[in-house]
């Protein structure tokens, strides 16, 4: 398949809206889950690490 | 039972043995993804032909069908480790699904956003309330009811088995999704792919849109491990091995 230019790719014969439309959603989706997992794993581990933390406080001022 | 069948089944079933093999697996899984999608849109733009019928609209194929598979297909394994879980109480199995059913939601999403952006130029609508569309319609309320149950619920044992059940009764949804278009009459095509019959398309198309399948399922095996960590590590979060983990001292 070879579009000639970058104006007929973009066009996608006359169905741009439609092709990109869904290019464009399903990469702004997959980025957004990769992005909120990458988030959840900062959260979880900051969180622990806090958690942990303060266990061990409570243990040093108990004993 | 000897030893070494008790480890090949049960080993890689404890969260502490899975979590560090999950991490291991994980960038192979998201490396694979992103040269099977880049391999699979190179095949569907600059290898595809045109299409006689439909132009170069067709080319939302190469992630509708594959976001659909995934969407039905993760469905599938979601219930199958619900059922695992709820039958032999793993704790892990529970996990698999939880972790499981965000990734399945977002592609059915994709598969309803793209089905919707596609019906338009061919069938000169958006949306039809027909078996087909309907019945991914509610495969989504499924994907989004089992997370809501499972959050709603504080005690987690309870939240795995409700959400197991949830999980189960919705299994019957996919053989509808997936014969839909046989058992009532639709706009949506037939099936362009099946055992029974040669595919109804060109072979480069094809192979662009099974490469892209391979691509979705790998991307969906790397998310899930990415996630299934998380919930281990939020679970498992009064084990020794997990403080050990993440650097505190238990």
């Amino acid at each position: 398949m070879n579009w000639g230019s970058w104006q007929n790719f973009l066009a996608m014969g006359g169905y741009g809206l439609y092709v990109w439309g869904s290019y464009a959603v399903t990469l702004v989706v997959l980025v957004a889950e990769i992005v909120a997992l990458i988030a959840r794993r900062r959260g979880v581990i900051g969180r622990l690490a806090e958690y942990y933390a303060a266990r061990r406080r409570n243990h040093e001022t108990e004993a | 039972m000897s030893k070494s069948e008790r480890f090949s089944w049960f080993h890689f079933s404890s969260p502490q043995t899975f979590y560090p093999l999950a991490g291991t697996l994980q960038p192979w899984f998201a490396t694979l993804a992103v040269l099977l999608c880049a391999a699979g849109l190179y095949i569907g733009f600059f290898v595809a032909p045109t299409d006689a019928q439909q132009g170069e609209a067709y080319r939302i194929i190469f992630i509708h069908v594959p976001a659909a598979w995934m969407s039905m297909f993760l469905y599938l394994v979601m219930g199958f480790w619900s059922g695992v879980g709820l039958v032999l109480n793993t704790r892990l199995s529970s996990m698999m699904a939880t972790a499981l059913a965000p990734t399945g939601a977002l592609f059915t999403f994709i598969a309803l956003w793209t089905g919707a952006l596609w019906g338009k130029p061919a069938w000169g609508t958006w949306w039809v309330w027909d078996a087909r569309l309907t019945s991914e319609l509610i495969l989504l309320f499924l994907y989004i009811g089992f997370m809501a149950l499972q959050a709603a619920i504080d005690d987690q044992r309870r939240a795995d088995k409700a959400g197991a059940v949830l999980a189960l009764v919705g299994v019957i949804n996919i053989p509808i999704i997936y014969f839909s278009v046989q058992w009532w009459s639709t706009l949506h095509q037939g099936a362009s792919v099946s055992l029974k019959s040669a595919p109804t398309m060109a072979t480069t198309m094809l192979i662009g849109m099974l490469v892209m399948v391979l691509g979705f399922w790998m991307y969906s095996i790397a998310a899930t491990l990415a996630r299934v960590r998380c919930v281990i590590l939020e679970r498992e979060r009064h084990t020794d091995w997990v403080a050990a983990e993440i650097g505190g001292q238990a």
